[in-house]
């Protein structure tokens, strides 16, 4: 099978997101993107484009809600 | 071709509390603004604690300011300490319980400006803690005003036209002054901005944390952190603003690092044994003996939360003093809590006294079970405090109006007068202890007799106030029936 798989993923939990952008910030490879639907709290959240991360970690870093990011990292295959 | 499996990378530490209960707000979020530093560096901190497995003795102290409300967070220890005593609340949590890893948290407001001498004693005792502090250049929570670190010319509602260095000074840099004295054993400034600085600033936090696991002292991390709402920008200019104007001002550097030595073992200093304690405080236990609770003691009267109070040189004090030594000469837990008014003689003067067969929570008394009333003015303060059908002593001789709920047990003794007639007015107070011992039976005869040896340091008085117990003692017998 000769597609590239993304090495992770990201799941942002849109009620938990504060729509601060920092996440977006660090990104290196530009896979986030703000929503247009606002959230419980009453912001734009944001979230994965749904492909291309990398699973870096960056985005959990820099994204001061507890919740509101998980990475997931490609398990390699045996 | 199987799909591709993703397994969980990073994901929310295990630290926080899955849902935070508090009396308002979304559980699922923090109360933190968009963008707010705090918030990353709780998940740095929460991330390193849960790596590190020391949860479960980790005593987080949370500080006046935005991040006061930290224990909502953080599934640790947690004691919210007064505006910049945390190092100091830390210092008597790593004293009580020596092998908690102490977290101090404190933003700049609550460590830089009033808070800064403690933190500033702390680093140089050399407490086991490990201090992070927020510098965010401003006050947060109380609507951004000026702080310690407000830069030169930065705009706040303290400084409308900018900081002037020449009014304010210059801004301080903690981790400089910090780093001058010999204690310390790590001491580092990161940012919360850019990938890079993120990823430092977590290891940093790390470093800290495993070096109170390794029990090597006092660390500290300054961390350079945004206040989008304090400075009037949006989450990410802010973290721009925060390595291009304030990094250049608080160099990102490890100021010292002591980590890689061998560590000095960790001991506990011992306390010295109580005969060496008596000798050193000089406290004479020649003729103490311990007595055991002479007669059985009725329920109500049991476990006493006693407030005495009365005009400063009525001997409240001493009082309050007696009971306690007395319970804690038939073997119970007391407690003895003094309250000055402003004047220290002739002023209002009361005391809190807790004799219990249990450990005790707090010295101080909202709901007293027991009130002595030496005076007019506290009788009115006090007698509304009594728990129902609680015990009111009044000094008849001070107090001439009657108490005015209808539901308490009454003990009145005028106690001044009956001391003017043994020759000496100061001595109502003992006078009452032995009332107090005879009408509720929580004291035995002997016990508070014997207490005087301890309590009174002159000893030619030793005679009459021996004499007041047993007046008060009698009159107590009667009242009781
Ligand atoms: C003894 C006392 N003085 C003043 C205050 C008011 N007060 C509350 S928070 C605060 C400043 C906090 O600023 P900082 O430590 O920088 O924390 P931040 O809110 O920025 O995180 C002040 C002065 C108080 N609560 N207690
Ligand atoms: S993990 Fe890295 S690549 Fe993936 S979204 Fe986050 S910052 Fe972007
Ligand atoms: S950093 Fe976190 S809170 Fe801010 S926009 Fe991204 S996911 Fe939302
Ligand atoms: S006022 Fe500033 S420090 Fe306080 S929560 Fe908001 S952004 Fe954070």
């Amino acid at each position: 099978m000769a597609e590239r798989q993304d090495r992770g993923r990201v799941e942002i939990n849109l009620d938990e997101c504060k729509g601060c952008q920092l996440c977006i910030t660090v990104c290196p490879v530009n896979c986030l993107e703000v929503t247009t639907k606002l959230n419980k709290q009453g912001y734009l959240p944001v979230d994965y484009k749904g492909s291309g991360c990398t699973g870096c970690g960056l985005c959990y870093y820099a994204c001061p809600e507890p919740g509101a990011i998980t990475v997931f990292r490609l398990k390699k295959s045996a | 071709m199987s799909a591709p499996v993703y397994e969980p990378y990073l994901r929310k530490p295990k630290t926080f509390y899955e849902q935070y209960e508090r009396k308002s707000g979304d559980p699922t979020v923090t109360h933190y603004c968009p963008g707010c530093g705090h918030g990353e560096l709780h998940k740095m901190i929460a991330e390193a604690i849960e790596d590190l497995e020391i949860a479960d003795r980790t005593v987080f102290i949370s500080p006046v300011g935005c991040s006061v409300f930290a224990y909502y967070y953080f599934d640790t220890g947690n004691v919210q300490a007064a505006h910049g005593r945390a190092p100091a609340v830390g210092t008597g949590v790593q004293r009580a319980r020596p092998h908690s890893i102490v977290i101090s948290y404190q933003g700049d407001g609550d460590l830089a400006a009033i808070g800064l001498n403690e933190i500033l004693q702390a680093a140089n005792r050399g407490e086991h803690m490990a201090v992070f502090f927020v510098n965010n250049a401003i006050y947060g929570m109380t609507g951004g005003q000026m702080a310690p670190t407000t830069l030169p010319g930065m705009h706040t509602t303290t400084s409308p036209g900018g900081r002037d260095p020449r009014k304010a000074g210059n801004p301080l840099r903690l981790c400089e002054l910090i780093s001058q004295l010999d204690a310390p054993v790590y001491v580092a400034r990161g940012a919360l901005s850019g990938p890079k600085h993120i990823l430092r600033t977590r290891k940093l936090v790390r470093k800290a944390l495993q070096a109170q696991v390794e029990r090597r002292g006092f660390t500290f991390v300054e961390v350079l952190s945004a206040c989008p709402t304090g400075w009037g920008m949006n989450p990410p200019d802010a973290h721009k603003w925060i390595l291009e104007k304030m990094a250049e001002f608080f160099p990102l550097e490890v100021f010292v690092d002591k980590t890689d030595s061998e560590p000095e073992p960790f001991e506990i200093p011992e306390e010295p044994p109580a005969e060496k304690l008596h000798e050193l405080l000089r406290i004479s236990t020649a003729g103490q003996v311990t007595f055991s609770p002479s007669q059985p003691v009725e329920p109500k009267y049991a476990n006493p939360r006693i407030k005495v109070a009365g005009f400063g040189g009525q001997g409240v004090l001493l009082l309050g003093l007696g009971l306690a030594q007395c319970g804690m000469m038939e073997g119970r837990k007391v407690s003895w809590l003094p309250s000055y008014g402003p004047e220290m003689r002739g002023g209002t003067a009361h005391c809190h006294v807790n004799v219990s067969d249990h450990e005790i929570g707090s010295p101080l008394i909202s709901r007293p079970t027991v009130v002595v009333a030496m005076n007019q003015p506290s009788l009115e303060k006090f007698e509304p405090q009594l728990v129902e059908g609680g015990l009111l002593i009044v000094n008849t001789s001070m107090v001439p109006k009657e108490p005015s709920r209808s539901d308490l047990d009454v003990l009145k003794i005028p106690a001044s007068d009956m001391a003017k007639e043994l020759g000496n007015p100061r001595a109502a107070n003992m006078i009452i202890l032995g009332a107090y011992a005879a009408y509720t039976g929580m004291i035995g005869k002997e016990t508070a007799l014997a207490s005087l040896n301890t309590l009174i340091k002159r000893k030619h008085l030793v005679d009459l106030n021996r004499k007041a117990i047993e007046l008060g003692w009698e009159f107590g017998t009667k009242a009781r029936g």
